[in-house]
C-alpha cells in the first residue's frame, strides 16, 4: 500500500478477510452454477447456503455487526427486521405455494 | 426498559473513528437500512412467486448470462473493499487517501451500473422488457430497485468526494462518510442475494 501503517490499521484485516471470504463464497456459487456436478436441487440448496453464509460474512466484516454491548442497538434492530422478513416474505411464499399446490 | 440501556453512551461517540463505536445517527441510519431490507425481502418474495410465469416468453435460462453477472459481482465486491479502505483512511484523517479510495469506489460502482444498463438494454431490445411477462416484471422491479439504490449511492459518493475536497474531514463530513459506507456495504449485501436467488436460481 501507499503507506506502511495502512496495512496495520485496526480495521484493515477485517476488510481483507471479509473480501477474501466473500470472493471464495462467490466463486463457489458461480462454480457450482456453471458446472453440472450434482443434481440441480442439491446445487441450488448449496448456493442458497453459500448466500446465507456470505451475507453473514458481509454483516460481520464489512458492516461490523457483532454481539458486543456497543452494538446492542444495531443488533436488536437487525433481529426485529429478521423476524419481520421471516413473517412477511416467508409467509407470502408459504401461502402462495400452498395455494398453488391446492389448485393443481 | 429505559432507552439508555439499549443505546449506551452514544452522544460522545459522534466524532469517534473506531469501527466499534456507534453514534446515534448510525443507529438511525441502520433502522432506515433495515426498512430497506424489508422492501427488498418482499421484492424477492414477489420475484420467486412470479419467476415461473413467463407467459410463453423468454425464460431465465434464455436470458441470464452468468459470466456477465459474475463480472458485475466482482465489481461490486471490490468496491466494498475500497469503500472500507476509504473509512480506514478516514480513521487516520488522511484526506488525499480518502479521496483516492472514494474515487476508486465510485469508478467501480459506475462500471457496475454501466454493465447493468447494458444488460437491461439488451433484454428490452430482444423483446424481453418488463411488460413481457410476470417473471420479467418482477425481475426488472427487483434488480432495477437495487440498481437505482446503487445509482443514488453513486451520487451520494460524488457529493461526499466534493465535501471532502472542499470542507475537509471535519466531524460532519466524517459522520456522513461513515453512513455512506454503511449504505454502500448494504447494497453489496443485497446483491449477494440477487445473484444467488435470481441469477443462479434462474440458470441452475
Amino acid at each position: 500500500m501507499r503507506r506502511p501503517e495502512f496495512t496495520r490499521a485496526p480495521g484493515f484485516k477485517s476488510y481483507v478477510y471479509g473480501f477474501a471470504s466473500a470472493l471464495l463464497l462467490t466463486a463457489f456459487s458461480f462454480g457450482l452454477g456453471t458446472t453440472h456436478l450434482a443434481p440441480p436441487n442439491i446445487v441450488l440448496d448449496m448456493v442458497y447456503a453459500a448466500a446465507v453464509i456470505q451475507i453473514l460474512v458481509h454483516l460481520h466484516f464489512f458492516l461490523h455487526l457483532n454481539l458486543s454491548y456497543k452494538k446492542q442497538a444495531l443488533f436488536i434492530v437487525s433481529l426485529f427486521t429478521f423476524v419481520i422478513v421471516v413473517l412477511m416474505a416467508g409467509g407470502t411464499l408459504w401461502i402462495i405455494f400452498s395455494l398453488n399446490a391446492h389448485m393443481g | 426498559m429505559p432507552s439508555a440501556m439499549i443505546i449506551p453512551e452514544m452522544t460522545a461517540s459522534e466524532t469517534s473513528s473506531s469501527l466499534d463505536e456507534v453514534s446515534v445517527k448510525e443507529i438511525g441510519f441502520w433502522i432506515y437500512l433495515m426498512s430497506d431490507a424489508i422492501i427488498f425481502a418482499l421484492l424477492f418474495a414477489t420475484y420467486i412467486v412470479m419467476s415461473a410465469n413467463n407467459a410463453g416468453g423468454p425464460t431465465a435460462k434464455d436470458l441470464f448470462d452468468l459470466k456477465h453477472t459474475a463480472e458485475e459481482t466482482l465489481l461490486l465486491l471490490t468496491s466494498s473493499l475500497t469503500c472500507g479502505f476509504s473509512i480506514l483512511a478516514l480513521s487516520r484523517k488522511c484526506r488525499s487517501e480518502v479521496l483516492f479510495w472514494l474515487s476508486v469506489t465510485a469508478l467501480l460502482g459506475a462500471s457496475f451500473i454501466g454493465m447493468e444498463i447494458t444488460e437491461f438494454h439488451g433484454m428490452v431490445s430482444k423483446g424481453a422488457g418488463p411488460d413481457r411477462s410476470g417473471f420479467l416484471s418482477a425481475f426488472f422491479t427487483l434488480v432495477g430497485t437495487h440498481g437505482l439504490h446503487v445509482s443514488f449511492g453513486l451520487v451520494w459518493g460524488l457529493v461526499m468526494m466534493a465535501q471532502v475536497a472542499v470542507k475537509g474531514l471535519n466531524e460532519h463530513v466524517a459522520s456522513r462518510l461513515r453512513r455512506w459506507s454503511m449504505f454502500w456495504h448494504f447494497l453489496d449485501l443485497i446483491w449477494v442475494a440477487i445473484f444467488s436467488f435470481v441469477y443462479l436460481r434462474g440458470v441452475i
